[in-house]
């Protein structure tokens, strides 16, 4: 063969292989395989209980870094802001901590709902920060910025993914196939973007909200282990048994 | 001309490596998520408003891989019609098909979300694309052509040449375990300098402390052989000014690349002062490997008439030969 065709002809190759190493698709729905899982809630309404509680800060809260957005003129015109790591109220309330049971329910299966949830990135932050979600419920990512982002999620037992939003008002629907308690995400082209989700094969989770306030509702009578987790200061567990139409307080208390 | 374009082609591809570097080192590697389209646009359409934040420096060392590559594939044709000589034509070919294996290694790290061995294979070959380009643009000027011939015939030192091979070698090896220590997140896995943990021994261990040590240890092995080649040079072949220059450029380097890998760990990964420290790192190996080719220069063919055998002292004994590299076709 002439040289110049040999040349041609290896470049002509190489391309093809460029072509099928980056195959793949801009489908914006994940191919993730939803876990079968039962109709109706196994919980008899007539026994559900309930445990509240609140989450607390003990100590002074170390003040929250501050972010330099000076990397996209989009976010740095949104003004100056903090990382929400210690979000403490007045009375020491502690937000943005996940609770969740993290034992008791034996084999109980629960239904998954069909809303989905939303993480919106807005205003160059993920909202919420924190969040939960059941195994196959469908998890939309939105982006409501003017600039884009890329959904970085890096868990440990689901399927890593990395999605490019490049416009305002772009969706990716995904679900996740395995619990997992905490799957985060980032933003590498805005690296102070960070969220946790905790995904769980029943709906008994909370967002600790404002005063560290937490519900875990609809809770069939028995022997739960409870578990709290800060994206800094770790989790704690807490067991706890209730009856048939209890309600039951329990606190968590960090300290810095 | 081809070799002034050789030149450009081998400076592109320093400043290639600057720029992989600095997309390491501010963790932006995942910042376009898509490839070979960036946010699903032809790469050269990408606007550049929404070049911001980590994609700018992703997106940035595309569009000079691109550059380099097209380069790449105009020096290798140019070679393939001008250039007389077997040896350099193929290295043409070598540093196309390079180039386009490390487009291709860059594309899959970053569809397989950074996996190490890829990612460590793409800063490996790199230094081999930037070897390649290098080499190209040595064989392809006035002075090797000429054999280095102004102050006489090119030394046959075989001492000289085994021991800038040995020293060559260390220098890539080092690299490899460098992007090792960068791919797997060791760089500060041992946090102060020049002790570890306070000591002259890391008093714990794990993997990450073994591949920095590893690194440090390497610097120490690498800073002797550019010693022992550097004086050598200096010592035996002082006048003659095509291995003088380098092996003082190799020591000028060897101290630079030094000090910013103790800024590396001092300054805590500052992102210009790594990428800094990778870019050293390719010019010490290219350095390297320029004196390593021009000590060998007498064994090419078209060396000026007779190969000198080099002795150590004052006397030089010479003795004619023909080049085993020699050809028909060939000339230096």
């Amino acid at each position: 063969m002439h040289p110049l065709l040999r040349l041609l002809a290896c470049a002509a190759l190489s391309m093809a292989v460029i072509g099928a190493a980056c195959g793949g698709g801009a489908s914006e729905e994940s191919t993730a395989s939803k876990t079968a899982a039962p109709v109706t809630n196994p919980v008899d309404p007539n026994t559900a209980s309930a445990i509240t509680g609140v989450v607390t800060l003990q100590g002074t809260p170390p003040s929250n870094p501050p972010i330099n957005m000076g990397s996209d003129p989009y976010c740095m015109k949104l003004g100056a802001a903090t990382t929400p790591v210690f979000v403490v109220s007045d009375d020491s309330g502690l937000e943005n901590v996940f609770v969740y049971v993290k034992d008791g329910l034996g084999s109980l299966k629960f239904p998954v709902p069909s809303s989905p949830v939303v993480l919106d990135q807005k205003g160059c932050s993920y909202s919420p920060r924190v969040f939960g979600i059941q195994v196959g419920q469908s998890l939309d990512i939105v982006n409501s910025d003017e600039t884009l982002h890329n959904i970085h999620a890096l868990p440990m037992a689901n399927r890593e993914f990395n999605r490019g939003q490049a416009l305002q008002g772009m969706k990716y629907t995904t679900t996740f196939t395995a619990p997992e308690v905490m799957l985060p995400f980032k933003c590498d082209v805005h690296k102070w973007m960070n969220a946790w989700v905790g995904v769980l094969e029943h709906p008994f989770y909370a967002v600790s909200g404002k005063a560290g306030a937490f519900a875990l509702a609809g809770l069939p009578p028995g022997t739960y282990t409870i578990e709290a987790w800060h994206e800094k200061l770790g989790a704690q567990t807490q067991q706890i048994t209730i009856g048939p139409k209890e309600s039951k307080k329990i606190s968590f208390v960090f300290k810095v | 001309m081809l070799h002034l374009f050789a030149m450009l082609v081998a400076a592109f591809t320093g400043i290639l490596i600057f720029a992989g570097g600095l997309v390491t080192s501010t963790e932006s590697g995942l910042s376009v998520p898509d490839w070979p389209n960036t946010y699903g646009y032809f790469m050269f359409f990408f606007p550049l408003e929404k070049m911001v934040g980590g994609i700018r420096y992703e997106h940035t060392h595309r569009l000079i891989a691109s550059t380099v590559g097209f380069l790449i594939l105009v020096l290798a044709a140019w070679l393939w019609r001008a250039e007389t000589r077997r040896w350099v034509r193929r290295l043409g070919y070598l540093a196309l098909a390079a180039v386009i294996t490390q487009g291709i290694l860059g594309g899959i790290t970053v569809l397989w979300y950074l996996p190490d061995p890829i990612s460590i294979a793409h800063a490996s070959l790199a230094q081999i694309v930037f070897c390649l380009t290098m080499t190209i643009a040595l064989a392809t000027s006035p002075g090797w052509k000429r054999a280095y011939a102004a102050n006489g015939p090119a030394p046959d030192d075989l001492m000289l040449q085994r021991v800038a091979v040995v020293t060559t070698g260390l220098i890539y090896l080092q690299i490899v375990v460098g992007a090792t220590m960068r791919h797997t997140g060791a760089g500060l896995a041992i946090p102060d300098f020049p002790l570890m943990f306070g000591q002259l021994i890391p008093p714990h261990w794990d993997s990450k402390i073994a591949i920095h040590f590893a690194h440090r240890a390497g610097a120490l092995i690498v800073s002797l052989a550019i010693l022992a080649t550097t004086g050598h040079v200096l010592y035996h072949h002082r006048s003659r000014r095509e291995l003088r220059r380098p092996a003082l450029l190799l020591l000028a380097l060897l101290a630079t690349q030094v000090t910013l890998g103790a800024l590396t760990v001092l300054s805590k990964k500052e992102f210009i002062i790594n990428s800094l420290h990778v870019v050293t790192g390719a010019s010490v190996l290219v350095t390297s490997l320029v004196l390593t080719l021009r000590a060998h220069r007498s064994r090419f063919a078209g060396a000026v008439g007779s190969r000198v055998r080099f002795t150590p002292g004052p006397t030089i004994r010479t003795r004619p030969t023909v080049s085993p590299l020699e050809t028909t076709r060939d000339h230096g």
